[in-house]
Order: C-alpha cells, then sequence, then structure tokens
C-alpha cells in the first residue's frame, strides 16, 4: 500500500503555548482518515501545518512526496481542503463560485465544464447552477464547497470539520460522497467530532491537547478499550488524555 | 504569474464589485457628493457681504456713494438703520457683517471741498469675511473720492490729462476671475481618487479576511502577487472611471476646462494611482476588519486634506508644516493636477512631482506586497 502522507513528531507552537505536540502518523491510499479529538485539541493546527498553510515548529512531514517546509506550493496544487469555516462568496452564484475556484487551479476552461457537470450531479445541486451561494442552505453550501475543492480532481483530500452546524440527513448525504471519492482512489483526511461519522472511517486518530494519544481502525479501539461504542471509545481515550496530562 | 489565476480573480473581483451595494455607492456616489459639497462649500470667493448702513445725510451725494457699494456686488445693503447702536445690534446677532455711517455733513464738506469721514466697521470673527469687506470697500472708496476729485478738477477746468500718475494695469494668468472653484476643483480630482482607491482596496483584502474566504484562498496555488494585481486591475479601472466623472463634472458643471493634455493627465494619475493602491493594501495588512480599514482611511485622509494644499495654500503654512506636507503624496498629485487642468503644462514642468510620486509609489507597494504573505503564521 502507498503511502499519500506522512509526518514525525509535527509540532507546533504559538509563543508558550504548544498547540500541537509531536505528533506522527501515516495515511494510505484510499483512505477515510477521521482526524478526532475535542475543542482545542489541536486539529485545525495539524491540517493547516499538513496544506502548507502554518509553519511547523518542529518534526518532518511530507505530503503526497512533497516536504512540508519546503514544497508547499505543490502541495497546495495538489490537494483538495475545505477550511472549518467552509467558505463560499455568497454574492456569486454556485457555477460562479466554481468557475472561480477551478481558475484559481488553472484547470482549463473545457475540463472544467465537464468536471462542473460531474460534479454538481455528484454533490446533488442539480438545477441550482444559477442560484445565490448566498441563498441556500448549510448542506448545500457545504456540499458547494465540496465541489470547489475538488475541480482540479485532487488525489487527497483534507476537509476540517465539514459537517459542523449541518442536519443529520445532509450529514448523511455528506458522508455517502465521500464514500464514493474514497472507492474512487480519493485520499480523505477528515475531522470531526461526532462519532457517529467516527464510525464510518477506515481508521482513526485521537487528539487531546495537542497529542496524538490513540490511532487505528474504529473496530481495533473498541476492541482494545473492551468498550461497544465510539462515544466509550471517546471518554475512554480523553480520560487517560487527562492521566497523561496530570502526568506531564 | 498565471494567466489563468489573474483572469479568475480579476472576474469575480468585477462581479463582486457589481453586486455589492456599498462599493457601487463609494464609486458613484462618493465622487458626486464630494465634487458637489466642495463644489459649493469650500470656497473662498467673499461677495453678497449683509451690511447696514446709517446714513445721517440722505442727500445725492450719499445715495450715490452708497449705489456704487452696491453696483459692485460685494456688499448687499440690508438695513437702512437710524442710530449707531441699530449697526452694533445687527452686527451681534449676526445679520450683518458691517456698518457703514455716513455723516449729516457729507454733501455739505463736499461742496466746501472738504473731506467727510466716512466709517465702516466690520464683524472680524470671520477673517476671510472681514478682510474681503476692508479691502474692497476701501478700494471702492477711494474710487468714489477719485471720482468726485475729477469731476472738480473739470468743473475748474483742468483736464485730468495734465495731472500725472500711473496707469497700473494688473493681469491675472490662468484663473482671470480669481474664482476659487477653478483652484479646488483640481484639487478635488485628486482628495476624490484618493479616498475611493484607499478605501475600497482596503475592503476587497480585508473582506476576504473576515468572511473567512481568505483561508481559503491561502491553500489555493494563488500567489500573492497574482491576488494583489488581480484584485488591483477591477480597481484601476473604476478609479478611471471617477476620474472621467469627476473631470466632467468639473468641465460641463464648474466649467473648469483641463487646459492641458488629456492623456498626459491620465498617464500621471496612474502614477498617482500606485501610490493609493500601495497604502489600500497596507491598510489591508493591518486592518483586522472593514470598519478598522474605514477608521485607517479617514486617519489618513484628514492631515492629507489639510497639509497637501487642498484647502489652506501651502506657502502660507509655517516651515515645519510645509515639510510635513512634502511626505504627503497627494500634495505632488495636486500640483499636477493644478499644473495640468489650470496651466496647461506637462511634463517638461511636472517630471519632479511624477519621478517622487512614482518612487513613493513603488516604495509603498513594496512594502506592502511584503507584508501581505501568504500563509497565517
Ligand atoms: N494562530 C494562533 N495563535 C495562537 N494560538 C492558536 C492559534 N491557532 C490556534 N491556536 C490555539 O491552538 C489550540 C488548538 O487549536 P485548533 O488547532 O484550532 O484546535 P481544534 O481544531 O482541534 O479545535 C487552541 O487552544 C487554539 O486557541
Ligand atoms: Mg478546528
Amino acid at each position: 500500500m502507498d503511502t499519500v502522507l506522512e509526518i514525525s513528531g509535527l509540532t507546533k507552537r504559538f509563543g508558550d503555548f504548544t498547540a500541537v505536540d509531536g505528533v506522527s502518523f501515516s495515511i494510505n491510499r484510499g483512505e477515510v482518515f477521521g482526524f478526532l479529538g475535542s475543542n482545542g485539541s489541536g486539529k485545525t493546527t495539524t491540517v493547516r501545518m499538513l496544506c502548507g498553510i502554518l509553519t511547523p515548529t518542529g518534526g518532518e512531514g511530507n505530503v503526497l512526496g512533497y516536504d512540508i517546509y519546503s514544497q508547499t506550493e505543490n502541495i497546495r496544487q495538489a490537494i483538495g481542503y475545505m477550511s472549518q469555516r467552509f467558505s463560499l462568496y455568497e454574492e456569486l452564484t454556485v457555477v460562479e463560485n466554481m468557475d472561480f475556484y477551478a481558475g484559481t487551479y488553472s484547470v482549463s476552461a473545457r475540463e472544467a465544464d465537464a468536471r462542473k457537470k460531474e460534479l454538481i450531479a455528484l454533490v446533488g445541486l442539480e438545477g441550482k447552477e444559477k442560484q445565490f451561494a448566498g441563498t441556500m442552505s448549510g448542506g448545500q453550501k457545504q456540499r458547494l464547497a465540496l465541489a470547489c475543492a475538488l475541480l482540479h480532481q485532487p488525489p487527497l483530500l483534507f476537509l476540517d470539520e465539514p459537517t459542523a452546524g449541518v442536519d443529520p440527513l445532509s450529514r448523511r448525504n455528506f458522508w455517502k460522497i465521500l464514500h464514493q471519492l474514497a472507492a474512487q482512489g480519493v485520499t480523505v483526511f477528515v475531522t470531526t467530532h461526532y462519532m457517529d461519522e467516527a464510525d464510518q472511517c477506515h481508521r482513526l486518530g485521537f487528539m487531546h491537547q495537542g497529542r496524538l494519544i490513540g490511532l487505528g481502525p474504529p473496530s481495533k479501539l473498541k476492541n482494545d478499550l473492551g468498550v461497544d461504542t465510539m462515544e466509550d471509545v471517546f471518554i475512554a481515550f480523553a480520560e487517560r488524555g487527562e492521566e497523561a496530562v496530570r502526568e506531564r | 504569474m498565471n494567466g489563468r489565476r489573474l483572469a479568475a480573480i480579476v472576474k469575480k473581483e468585477f462581479i463582486q464589485i457589481k453586486r455589492d451595494k456599498a462599493s457601487l455607492g463609494i464609486i458613484i456616489m462618493m465622487p458626486l457628493l464630494m465634487m458637489f459639497l466642495f463644489g459649493y462649500a469650500v470656497t473662498t470667493n467673499v461677495d453678497h457681504i449683509s451690511v447696514a448702513v446709517l446714513d445721517q445725510d440722505k442727500s445725492a451725494a450719499s445715495r450715490e456713494l452708497i449705489d456704487n457699494f452696491r453696483e459692485s456686488t460685494y456688499f448687499d445693503f440690508n438695513y437702512y438703520v437710524y442710530s449707531q447702536k441699530e449697526i452694533s445690534n445687527l452686527i451681534d446677532s449676526g445679520r450683518v457683517k458691517g456698518g457703514f455711517v455716513i455723516p449729516a455733513n457729507y454733501s455739505r464738506d463736499l461742496k466746501r471741498s472738504g473731506s467727510p469721514q466716512v466709517q465702516f466697521v466690520v464683524d472680524g470673527s470671520d477673517p476671510t469675511v472681514a478682510r474681503t469687506a476692508m479691502n474692497t470697500a476701501t478700494i471702492l472708496a477711494q474710487r468714489q473720492s477719485m471720482d468726485i476729485r475729477v469731476r472738480h478738477l473739470e468743473q475748474r477746468g483742468v483736464s485730468l490729462d495734465s495731472v500725472p500718475g500711473i496707469d497700473f494695469r494688473p493681469q491675472v494668468w490662468f484663473n482671470p476671475e480669481l474664482d476659487s472653484i477653478k483652484f479646488n476643483i483640481p484639487g478635488l480630482i485628486g482628495l476624490v481618487l484618493q479616498n475611493i482607491t484607499v478605501l475600497l482596496t482596503a475592503f476587497a483584502l480585508v473582506r476576504e479576511r473576515e468572511r473567512g474566504t481568505m483561508e481559503q484562498l491561502i491553500v489555493t496555488p494563488i500567489k500573492p502577487r497574482e491576488l494583489i494585481i488581480g484584485k488591483l486591475i477591477p480597481y484601476v479601472v473604476i478609479a478611471f472611471i471617477d476620474v472621467i466623472i469627476v473631470l466632467s463634472i468639473g468641465v460641463y458643471w464648474f466649467n473648469v476646462p483641463v487646459k492641458g493634455s488629456m492623456l498626459s493627465l491620465m498617464l500621471q494619475s496612474l502614477v498617482f494611482l500606485l501610490v493609493a493602491l500601495g497604502l489600500g493594501i497596507l491598510i489591508s495588512t493591518v486592518a483586522r476588519t472593514q470598519l478598522q480599514a474605514m477608521q485607517m482611511t479617514v486617519l489618513l485622509i484628514l492631515p492629507s486634506v489639510i497639509l497637501s494644499g487642498f484647502i489652506f495654500p501651502r506657502e502660507a503654512m509655517p516651515l515645519p508644516i510645509q515639510l510635513l506636507g512634502n511626505l504627503i503624496p497627494l500634495t505632488y498629485f495636486l500640483e499636477i493636477l493644478r499644473g495640468v487642468i489650470l496651466k496647461g503644462v506637462g511634463l517638461e514642468y511636472l517630471w519632479k512631482d511624477v519621478v517622487i510620486l512614482f518612487v513613493i509609489g513603488t516604495a509603498t507597494l513594496t512594502v506592502a506586497s511584503l507584508r501581505f504573505k501568504k500563509n497565517l503564521d
């Protein structure tokens, strides 16, 4: 299996505060990797370092074979990214938003036309092409943002809390799309704190106060801890994390 | 530089401007509003000064004096009063700016070849009005006095040609009517251009940060200079549309024609735009919200209005203040605008200002681009 992403000892400090503390893991092609942890545990900071928009304080890492310190331009061209507060241009229509992102990734106009149709169908926004992004529901905006991140056919997709504040039905639809993408060979790196979503990932990483305190497939994590649900896994890890912090 | 990416930004920016009511308001209403406000309010021309007159003589001679003053259009005789007290009351209440007192012996003294005293009191609380009133009244009175003497001499058979004197012929160039609007319009063009460009550019970049679209932009392969240039192109176009609006109002409404070359004016404006755009970006790298950007722009505009010589002549300022004005880019642009529009001169006289603006512009744009880093560190 080929790895698409590998980090070791990745660290980010903001002044005295360590937001990400020596995190190491790798991800394989076609995986749906869930990145879990409570608010402020360092998920977004890790994702930003992987996408080349934050310079790490320490550690190593490469994404799709590109170094996260020196080859950030290559990483940006290659990956797809949906930020935590996924933000579209509200006064632009669905198609205008897509056109803009196609342009920023230098997707040729002809290719973009084909991709737009394909993606609008994938995310179920047919008939809404001319609607302003600002007038759409949370779920629709989220799927449009996903479509915008996929225009240049990235092999690796970073989604930072893509389903925050979206209704349960939209969340389920969204995850269906993610699995379709994974089946096509797209690697998906997704942060979340919904446990039902964690269950749908191939592999999980648990963050607590900047440290990675658990890593593995959902079933294995449940077995190891001797619990039945993801909720319990989360609680067990959170408690274990607190102990580790006290010992520090 | 990647053409496809640049085009995407320019197109997006134009769509956003087109659909944003606030931006459209600034682009269209601000030049109109500023032109008419400043065009009419900031005038140093003083005429139709309201005055009272106490005519104690009530003779043909005293009426002639009053008529001459009235016909000059500098004075409006709104009150004919019967006592000194009334004049001071009118001045106190602000209904008149001054008052004339013609003594009862006016015509009698004139007949006896005397020099009757005519008194003129002025409210000095507005120095510009007071100065104009004093100077004009003095000149008008001297002329009246001269006429009376000439008439007197001619009655005695003395011809004016046999008396020596100076034939003084002052000539005013460029603005013969000494109309302050002529002086203000070119300055206004500079001010409008500066305000709109600085404000809109700052807004355009701050808005991305405020709405969170900046983070999404940062992960795209767009380079900082592509983002900056792509965002600036639409505002250069808009700034030129505004220059045309403002110039047209100046030419067709306020009758201030452009004496020099239009092309040269446009090219020199482009150099000033460099500065304004750079300032806009610089503000956007400091301001976190559109409100902050607005406040910083106002903070920037205020000193430039005063120090650049837009309203107050720089020659009249104390040296340290004049030197401070040298740091304001608008100062140089005003030289250019007044030079081209009023005097019709070209680069042969203005090249120094152009060079200085170019240097300031390149410097601000460079600093602004360096500050505008494409990451979140
Ligand atoms: N630019 C920054 N400067 C200082 N502290 C930051 C910055 N970004 C994030 N942090 C801090 O780092 C910690 C981790 O944040 P984040 O990675 O956003 O967590 P998560 O995404 O897991 O909620 C938080 O305590 C946050 O306040
Ligand atoms: Mg986060």
